[in-house]
């Protein structure tokens, strides 16, 4: 697994920097503002961060960075987990200005060090306090100590403070600390900043007018979540880099999670770890998906086991029944022969990968100009469509390729431009033929341009001959011939052409555009147990109890239990009883009339066996049962006991479930 | 768009369900109790050896489920130190699983087992455990936010402490609310701490919000086990098992043998009365006037004052609770259900 674990990292660091890029050039604008405010109100940024607030912990972490190199040393960041009261607030806040002092200090004066102990007091007036003592220090000590070259222009750096999550603080917290900061504003220069998950609206309604008016607010949007994603989806998964790939199915799993549930970032991102660890726990072939590179090494490395995991897999049994009789006897007899070949079927699954990816970047280039977008806007659903089925089988394809035929002149010259450019970039050895005969399209609709405007001419001349007659007879037979003419008239060269360059996309497709299920070992590189996935993910644990208290059958294994319809057997488990008759009532459920249906339905299932016993000691076991199962639906949440009459419970679901 | 048009139809008829179960404040039962039953009410006690004695049915197949469930334990292991957290949920108790899963993987490396059901657990013991066992501290914190960013800055110095928690019932009365599962979901975001906890309540998932969910990182296992919730349920104050919150027969007459004679008439008096009122639902109970004249008629105080510290004995034991009416007036009442009441009665008749 260390593999894996190596994988795992290389993963993460990627979108990790990802990430903080796509911040970076928000942050920027943010930093900048921040160094131009004046002092008279207290500034504030309104950071308006979208609802995906697992998200925004490395947007504060980048910013902080950021805010701390170029402008100010001393940044608290404060949650409203940690802020019930005014007095916490103060006090955290405090403890983090203290220590970011520290930090920045501590290379150079150690003594500063026996501030952060005392935080006993922890009132504005100290923090003046402090803050004055420290810009006399720093004061002194800017001439001769330059330390961030930006930063010391400052007399006076400016203190930030960022509330993470604006929507949890209580607003009486809020309002106090805003009042008593501005109350201080020209001893602290304050700049607050404010990560706002839903709109801009919630700094009026959490604030009063008299306390937002001593804030002077600049609203900053960040990306939407929607972009992150595809831009994740373009990184990791539309690259060659990495060789583990995501099946359509899996990968849909994740989009509709990321879509329809909560648009975090971070949970695709875990998502995806899970897959990586699941397809390289689960499938005893994947010490095989590594990079190209390391391919020979691995595969030499094999064991007899192994190999007949290969022989195992559909894909590669499909491959072997194309195969002549002498092969095929070669395959699945020696060990050698297979491993030579496995190479072979592995390098050209990486090609394949390769090419797919440019290919279908340059079909992105097509479909996504279309009107109606008839195979999606976004590159991932042209990537999943890919995935899921033989493209150009579908009607969509037909559909975007009649669009294609009916693209004007330019639009079809500059995305040739950017194809040629996707396949130039591409690393892929084939498209060196590709390229040419792009280009070759994009010299002959230069040389088209000349010809048009020769057309034109003889249009014209043409025209100017109809001017010429005033006979209406003739009149009448010129514009005749023109129509026929007009109808019957070869297609311009023009359209020839776009024809052809459509045509030609189309076998392109048709060639390196073919879905990965149908490629030999792909089971190597590709995770497709969706289910798993889902299962682990996205768990419905009401569902599972549903099943289980409806149908025992599905879980024990039992003939006895195997019932039809909707009825239960009176030999299921006692809750499965319990829960059956509870089902059949309303609100209230009246506990006496329950237990004698019980101990009905339990009698029945114990006639044939229960003779012996005293009729008495039956009931009282009966009865404990009951009061077992009882108790383990209130622990269940399904009924509370209730006060409306005695000896009742109330239901707390309703319906079947 | 057949399976949708049936699921929507399934949706609507979720809905008119719901409001068809709580369309009519008349709610139709019958009016019997329990009470009419001629059946005693069971202690903890008896029904535990009851249930002993009844067979566990099924016990081969749940046995056959269990040992799917612990293929996974491997997994598990791994998935917990790639920094996921396991959160078990299904039909029956998963507190054997868990133990099974401690003891086959975890024996040498440090654990905590968190038993959720306890009624008396509170994040601060865990917390607490954590603190005193783990990291060897003694002292005390302010409060748990305190203790827990000790906790944090002490794991995230020192990368060789590594503890796995086991929470049985992390959706417990106790362990549900809001600040206690902020703390464990930080606590489990710790890369070193591995949590797997196991879930039961049907609207368990409710606790967590997005930020907490993503703290937790739960990895989702269904383990239905159909085992019964022994352990869980004891701590469970059924309906029908006989409360100890509330006054019992023997502890009732346990107390009462302990006072003087004149103490018992008073409370004999006040019990006589109130059954005689059992019928009346709005019967306030007795004023105390009423009573100090009762009371003095059967030669029982001789004064105000002896009534009071009589009474006020009695509450000290819970055996009565005053109400003040509306009209401002002190109502005597025992709050013992009639039956347990008229048993006594007939006891102490015996007795004299």
């Amino acid at each position: 697994q260390q593999i894996q674990e190596d994988l795992n990292k290389q993963l993460l660091d990627n979108l990790v920097s990802f990430l903080s890029r796509s911040h970076s050039a928000f942050q920027e604008k943010t930093t900048e503002w921040t160094c131009r405010m004046k002092f008279r109100e207290i500034p504030t940024a309104a950071l308006v961060l979208g609802v995906n607030v697992t998200d925004h912990d490395l947007t504060f972490r980048g910013l902080s960075d950021v805010l701390q190199d170029n402008i100010t040393p001393y940044i608290a960041l404060l949650e409203a987990k940690d802020c019930p009261g005014i007095k916490n607030l103060m006090q955290k806040l405090m403890g983090q200005l203290m220590n970011c002092d520290i930090d920045v200090d501590s290379l150079e004066d150690e003594d500063c060090v026996q501030v952060s102990q005392n935080r006993i007091r922890c009132s504005m007036s100290s923090l003046i306090s402090w803050y004055e003592s420290l810009t006399k220090k720093t004061d002194s000590e800017t001439p001769s100590k330059k330390r961030n070259s930006s930063s010391r222009h400052w007399q006076s750096p400016p203190v930030v403070v960022i509330f993470k999550d604006m929507e949890s603080f209580t607003t009486k917290v809020l309002q106090d600390f805003i009042i008593i900061s501005s109350q201080h504003i020209h001893e602290l220069p304050l700049v607050l900043i404010f990560g706002i998950a839903t709109s801009p609206m919630i700094i009026h309604r959490l604030l009063p007018h008299s306390v937002s008016s001593l804030l002077c607010i600049e609203l900053f949007q960040s990306l939407s979540c929607k972009e992150h994603l595809s831009t994740i989806i373009d990184k990791l998964l539309l690259t060659s880099r990495f060789p583990f790939k995501l099946g359509e199915k899996v990968l849909q799993v994740l989009i509709n999670i990321f879509l329809y549930h909560d648009f975090s970032v971070q949970n695709f991102i875990k998502g995806f770890q899970l897959c990586i660890v699941e397809h390289f726990y689960s499938q005893p072939l994947s010490v095989l998906c590594c990079q190209p590179v390391d391919v020979k090494k691995r595969v030499y490395s094999l064991s007899h086991d192994q190999c007949e995991n290969i022989r195992r897999l559909s894909s590669f049994r499909r491959y072997v029944e194309k195969q002549e009789s002498g092969k095929q006897i070669a395959l699945l007899t020696s060990d050698s022969f297979l491993k030579e070949e496995t190479e072979k079927l592995l390098e050209d699954l990486h090609v394949y990968h390769e090419n797919y990816v440019s290919i279908l970047r340059c079909l992105h280039v097509f479909t996504s100009s279309l009107p109606k977008y008839p195979l999606g806007k976004q590159i991932r659903e042209l990537h999943c469509a890919c995935l899921e089925n033989r493209v150009w089988e579908t009607e969509e394809y037909e559909s975007s390729l009649q669009l294609a035929r009916m693209l004007n002149k330019t639009d079809l010259v500059t995305m040739l431009q950017q194809c040629v450019e996707i396949l130039m970039s591409s690393s892929g050895k084939e498209f060196d033929k590709t390229v040419e005969k792009l280009k070759e399209f994009l010299t002959q609709f230069q040389n088209l341009e000349a010809e048009a405007s020769q057309e034109r001419d003889v249009s014209v001349s043409s025209q100017k001959e109809l001017q010429k007659k005033t006979d209406l007879y003739h009149l009448q037979k010129t514009l005749l011939e023109l129509k026929e003419s007009r109808r019957s008239k070869k297609l311009t060269k023009f359209e020839m052409l776009r024809f052809e360059v459509v045509d030609y996309i189309d076998s392109l497709v048709r060639k390196y555009l073919v879905p990965a299920d149908d490629r030999t070992l792909h089971e190597i590189v590709y995770f497709n147990a969706a289910t798993v996935l889902r299962g682990h993910l996205n768990a419905a644990p009401r569902t599972a109890l549903h099943t289980a208290l409806n149908n025992p059958h599905w879980y024990l294994k039992n003939q006895a239990l195997k019932c039809d319809g909707g009825g239960i057997s009176n030999k299921a488990p006692d809750i499965c009883i319990v829960y059956k008759l509870h089902l059949e009532c309303g609100r209230l459920i009246n506990l006496v009339d329950w237990l004698e249906a019980f101990a009905t339905v339990v009698m029945a299932a114990e006639e044939p066996n229960a003779d012996a016993a005293s009729s008495d000691q039956v009931d009282d076991i009966i009865h404990a049962r009951f009061i077992r199962a009882v108790s383990e639906l209130e622990l269940l949440g399904f009924i509370k006991p209730s006060k409306q009459k005695t000896d009742h419970v109330a239901r707390l679901t309703w319906g079947g479930c | 768009s057949l399976a949708k048009k049936i699921k929507e139809q399934k949706m609507g008829n979720l809905v008119e369900e719901y409001f068809e179960a709580h369309s009519s404040s008349k709610v139709l039962t019958s009016d019997r109790t329990l009470q009419k039953l001629r059946k005693r009410r069971l202690n903890q006690q008896t029904l535990h050896d009851l249930l002993k004695k009844a067979p566990l049915a099924y016990a081969a197949e749940i046995r056959d489920l269990n040992q799917q469930h612990e293929s996974l334990f491997s997994k598990w292991m791994l998935q917990l130190h790639l920094g996921f957290n396991i959160v078990l949920y299904g039909l029956g108790s998963k507190r054997d699983l868990l133990e099974k899963f401690r003891t086959s993987l975890l024996q040498d490396s440090v654990h905590l087992v968190v038993n959720g059901y306890f009624p008396s657990i509170t994040v601060r013991s865990i917390l607490n455990s954590i603190t005193e066992e783990v990291l060897d501290h003694i002292g005390t914190f302010r409060s748990p936010l305190d203790q827990l960013e000790f906790i944090i800055k002490r794991f995230k110095e020192d990368s060789s402490l590594e503890l796995y928690v086991l929470i049985h019932n992390l959706d417990s009365q106790m362990l549900r609310g809001e600040r206690s599962q902020q703390i464990l979901a930080q606590l489990s975001s710790l890369p070193s701490i591995y949590l797997i906890a196991s879930i039961d309540h049907i609207n368990a998932p409710l606790m967590w919000d997005q930020a907490k969910l993503s703290l937790y990182n739960w990895l989702w296992y269904e383990t239905t086990t159909f085992s019964p919730y022994v352990e869980e349920t004891s701590y469970e104050n059924s309906l029908l098992v006989q409360q100890s919150g509330s006054l019992a027969l023997s502890s009732l007459t346990h107390v009462l043998h302990s006072l003087t004679l004149n103490a018992r008439g008073i409370f004999r008096l006040l019990a006589q009365h109130q059954l005689e009122k059992k019928d009346n639902p709005s019967y306030p109970g007795l004023s105390f006037q009423d009573f100090y004249q009762q009371c003095r008629e059967a030669f029982l105080v001789n004064s105000d004052l002896t009534l009071r510290a009589q009474l006020t004995e009695f509450r000290d034991h819970k055996l009565i609770r005053t109400k003040r009416g509306a009209d401002g007036v002190e109502y005597l009442l025992i709050p013992v259900d009639d039956s347990t009441l008229t048993d006594f009665l007939e006891k102490e008749d015996e007795d004299v």
